[in-house]
């Protein structure tokens, strides 16, 4: 009796589930759930043969149902399935997956942050009928069922800080890392480390992280998703989803829904299904590398079959990471074959492979590692069709290459050389003669009238900074009228008359100090040297890779209104004669968002300098974030762009974020957060996420001020403010500091 | 005036019969007064929001050197009065407009009552203020409104950078009927501290705030 109650139990469980993803109504589901009731009412008044033939009747109708819903999952019930309190999390994972595991930086709600799991595990492998034990560090989002202090998966800065930590443990340890994402997005707020900096932070780490890494993703959610995300290899659960913003989030933004409004199941079903959000959509955008299958309507916490299947695919994966930096081309082939084991993984390997590295198999990882990510996405802009070309560029880079490193890397490394041999010389000289001329010289000066010489010689002139011969007034000046400064209220400013406000004092309100926007052509004009912007890749277009109703339009209507091809402009300057690369994000073009031109321009801009070894100036006239229109293959520009930083710093460059207007979102946590020298604009915004995000997310207001430049100062996320009048200035100075007589090459 | 029943009932009264405070709304500066956004009648909003970061709103449009600037409410009420001869045509400075009529809440009719009826210490600079630890104690063990001060009791210390200056009493015992700072509180100059009245006072105002509970809705 008591099996044919669990089984009754079960059945409920299973319809409620169904209830949940499908609808309450979904073809019959209620009625079924309703006879099920009755049934549990009735339970001990019917004998237990007709209980048990009508529990079996009851299933099978349950099975069809099940069978057909699976059938037709729609995105949007996909991310139902995702977010249900019944699926799997990462602790069923540890219990099921991996051996033995120890926690830590904390347990249940005793934690750095209860939403990040970081543990060093035991995962085991039978051979023959031998079981070998492999060490990883497990790192991952615990959404809890139900339980309130793990904040649904949304990392803190602080949890994502305790992941990186552990990253670091890893690689000093040199075991592997699995990483499980099971996030909604990272919470979003400033507070020291702040959640767009330590993303930026994390990606910035685990692009040349020396170990091998596999992320497994349910719930992938953006920005959050992408701190534990940068893998060798990225398996995705056939029922998660991977999105550069909730379904609800771009509802919001679609359907210009005021804050508190709800949107319209249609209008998220329609935004689940543009914004290709699935497995088998990620699998075909190349964002993911594997799917790992999963029952037809998702796994719960109690498939146990899956649990085997993800521990296999796992070891799998990891496997596969090792020997792909192997020399050995049969354990590569073993790698890269996968025989029948797809429908029913084998609970046998065939091979042992040490999870452990050489120091050449290490720099091939990571090779790899670069190679995988610079690659992700490319395929959109289809630049590799135009052979010719891309046959040209490619022999005007190696001429680049050649030059530059001749110029600054052997003669000038030659040069360095000779020079420090000099000055080693002349200093001992001068110490050994001194010894000899000491005595003279004071017998001299006790005869002379005269002193002798005492002023000190110039060993370096001082180079200043030529002002540029007239200054570029924006057409905003032209019109014959006040503005009011949005401090006149607390700072009693006057009214200001426009031809001087955005004349004479470039956009600042002379009494408070306040930066009213200005274009970027401004910024082109007016920071770098006359004529010497140089721009390249302008034919890098954006375009719709995703094929969203409506965007086509909107798209060519931003390319017509700016005459642009995309939201970034990469140019070769000069300020004060220091040559220069750099990327400017434009808020005219799509509020500055990032999608995969935007991307790439980028990274080219970033190799660029690497090989003609210049610094490298990201000037953020505005930025929105990643472009939701582009799905993940927005979102993938966040590791991408941030390897092509970390790979240009790594070979000596110097790299400067310059934020004005307002930076948000995805570019600030990750390849403009991460580098070391940060400044904004006097008036700039610089965050995570917006207020109405924040208040919609933590229930919680912020203050008007939460995201000025002068809190992110604080905060320690940037370096300094700079008043705009002093741009030029500023960065010529920066440049001369901070790069000093290494400007070109470290 | 000492406070007595008649006193309480005058008081009473007054509130009773205008239960409102007038804002006059007068133009910032010169201009041209394009537009009324607002009709005698309408319910107005102040600013709200934690930290006031809502502004109120808009009253009507005044325009200075091709600068139209929405005129905004400052304080929730209904608009009255509104002077519509001066829609389209060249106003000075501080020329009134329009009035808000706010409805006195029952907090503010309290703060209004106290603010007439108790003998208020302010504080002479702007600094960080502690209740002094014998009154804080005395506090602390009897309740609010039932400690009596005499000349030349010390009521609180006034901190500022580093310089500690008591704030003695003056003047008859007094009970310290509220005390509007919490302890280490940054308060301005000529913000009130304390609130004061003698003891045969105290049953009426006590009785006085009792009756604006049960008047007037919160």
């Amino acid at each position: 009796m008591r099996e044919l109650q669990r089984y009754l139990h079960d059945l409920i469980d299973r319809v409620i589930y169904l209830q949940d993803i499908k609808g309450e109504n979904w073809q019959g589901c209620a009625l079924l759930l309703d006879e099920l009731q009755k049934l549990k009412e009735d339970f001990y008044q019917i004998s237990e043969a007709k209980c048990q033939e009508k529990l079996e009747s009851l299933e099978n109708r349950l099975k069809i149902l099940e069978d057909r819903a699976a059938a037709a999952l729609t995105p949007y019930e996909i991310v139902k399935i995702t977010r249900h309190p019944q699926r799997f999390t990462l602790l069923d994972i540890l219990e099921n997956v991996y051996d033995s595991y120890t926690e830590l930086g904390g347990e249940g709600d005793i934690n750095v942050d209860p939403a990040v799991i970081c543990a060093r595990a035991v995962i085991s492998r039978r051979v023959g009928d031998k079981v070998f034990l492999h060490q990883v560090i497990v790192i991952g989002h615990e959404k809890g069922h139900g339980e309130e202090f793990r904040n649904g998966g949304s990392a803190k800065p602080w949890g994502n800080e305790k992941a990186l930590r552990y990253m670091r443990v890893a690689e000093t340890e040199g075991i592997p890392i699995h990483f499980y994402i099971f996030t909604p997005g990272a919470y979003p707020i400033e507070d020291y480390p702040g959640a767009a900096q330590q993303i930026a932070r994390n990606l910035y780490f685990m692009s040349k992280l020396k170990v091998p890494t596999v992320a497994f993703i349910s719930e992938g959610g953006s920005g959050g998703a992408e701190a534990i995300g940068l893998a060798d290899i990225r398996l995705m659960a056939s029922r998660g989803y991977y999105s550069v913003i909730s379904p609800e989030g771009a509802a919001a933004i679609e359907g210009k829904l005021k804050e508190g409004e709800r949107p319209s199941r249609e209008l998220l079903e329609f935004c689940a299904r543009q914004l290709k959000i699935t497995a088998e959509d990620n699998l075909r955008l190349g964002t993911i590398d594997r799917i790992v299958p999963e029952p037809p309507l998702g796994a719960r916490r109690y498939d146990y079959q899956f649990f085997k299947r993800l521990r296999y695919e796992m070891i799998r994966a990891t496997d596969e990471v090792i020997l792909r930096t192997k020399s050995l081309k049969a354990f590569r082939s073993y790698a890269l074959k996968r025989k029948s084991e797809e429908e029913n993984p084998p609970d046998e390997f065939d091979i042992y492979v040490r999870w452990e590295l050489s120091e050449v198999e290490i720099e091939k990882l990571l090779d790899l590692r670069s190679k995988k990510y610079r690659a992700m996405s490319r395929h959109v802009l289809g630049l590799s069709k135009r052979c010719l070309k891309d046959y040209f560029e490619k022999t005007q880079d190696v001429g680049l290459r050649l030059y530059h490193d001749l110029r600054y890397g052997l003669l000038k490394q030659g040069q360095r050389v000779i020079q420090r041999m000099i000055e080693d010389l002349s200093g001992e000289g001068a110490a050994f003669l001194k010894q000899l001329t000491e005595p003279i010289k004071s017998a001299y000066d006790l005869l002379a009238s005269k002193p002798r010489r005492t002023r000190a010689k110039v060993v370096a002139e001082e180079t200043a900074l030529i002002d540029l011969p007239e200054l570029y007034v924006s057409p905003l000046a032209l019109e014959d009228r006040t503005v009011t400064c949005p401090n006149a209220e607390t700072h009693g400013c006057p009214d200001i008359w426009v031809p001087d406000l955005y004349g004479e004092f470039c956009g600042v309100c002379p009494n408070c100090g306040y930066h009213f926007p200005l274009e970027y052509q401004w910024y082109l004009s007016n920071i770098f040297d006359a004529k010497s912007v140089k721009e390249f890749n302008e034919d890098i277009e954006a375009g719709n890779p995703l094929g969203f109703e409506g965007y086509d339009k909107k798209l060519a209507l931003a390319k017509k209104r700016t005459g642009r091809n995309s939201g970034i402009i990469t140019f070769q300057a000069r300020i004060g004669g220091i040559s220069l690369i750099c990327a400017m994000l434009i808020a005219d073009f799509r509020q500055g968002t990032v999608g995969v031109a935007e991307g790439e321009k980028f990274i080219q801009a970033c190799d660029r300098a690497r090989i003609t070894k210049r610094p490298f100036l990201a000037f953020v006239h505005t930025t929105g974030g990643i472009r939701i229109h582009e799905g993940t293959l927005g979102v993938v520009q966040m590791p991408r762009c941030t390897m092509a930083v970390r790979e240009y710093i790594d070979a000596g460059g110097l790299y400067l974020v310059v934020y004005d207007n307002n930076s948000y979102a995805g570019p600030v946590a990750s390849f403009l957060g991460c580098s070391p020298y940060q400044f904004a604009i006097r008036s700039t915004r610089i965050g995570f996420a917006g207020p109405r995000v924040i208040r919609e997310t933590t229930g919680e207001d912020v203050p008007p001020d939460y995201h000025s430049a002068e809190n992110a100062l604080r905060r320690g996320h940037i370096q300094g403010i700079w008043d705009r009048r002093e741009l030029r200035k500023k960065l010529y100075e920066a440049f001369l500091s901070m790069g000093g007589k290494n400007l070109y090459y470290r | 005036m000492a406070l007595d029943n008649q006193k309480i009932n005058q008081l009473l009264q007054s509130f009773r019969a205008n239960p409102y405070r007038i804002f006059v709304v007068v133009t910032p500066h010169t201009g041209y007064l394009r537009e009324f956004l607002v009709k005698e009648g309408d319910e107005v909003k102040g600013p709200a929001g934690k930290w006031l970061e809502k502004p109120g709103s808009p009253l009507f449009v005044l325009e200075r050197e091709r600068n139209p600037k929405t005129i905004r409410a400052k304080a929730s009420g209904q608009v009255a009065k509104i002077n519509w001869e001066l829609q389209g045509r060249f106003v000075e400075a501080f020329t009134p407009v329009l009035e808000i009529k706010h409805t006195l809440t029952q907090k503010e009719i309290i703060a209004e009552l106290l603010r007439k009826i108790l003998h208020i210490v302010t504080a002479p600079e702007k600094a960080r203020y502690f209740l002094s630890p014998e009154l804080a104690q005395k506090i602390e063990k009897a309740g609010e409104g039932r400690v009596v001060v005499k000349p030349g009791d010390e009521l609180a210390i006034m901190s500022f950078m580093k310089r500690e200056t008591p704030i003695v009493h003056e003047g008859p015992p007094m009970v310290v009927f509220r005390v509007f700072f919490a302890r280490g509180q940054m308060v301005d100059q000529g913000e009130p501290l304390f609130g004061l009245c003698l003891e045969e006072e105290r049953p009426y105002v006590e009785k006085l705030i009792a009756r604006v509970k049960e008047e007037w809705p919160t």
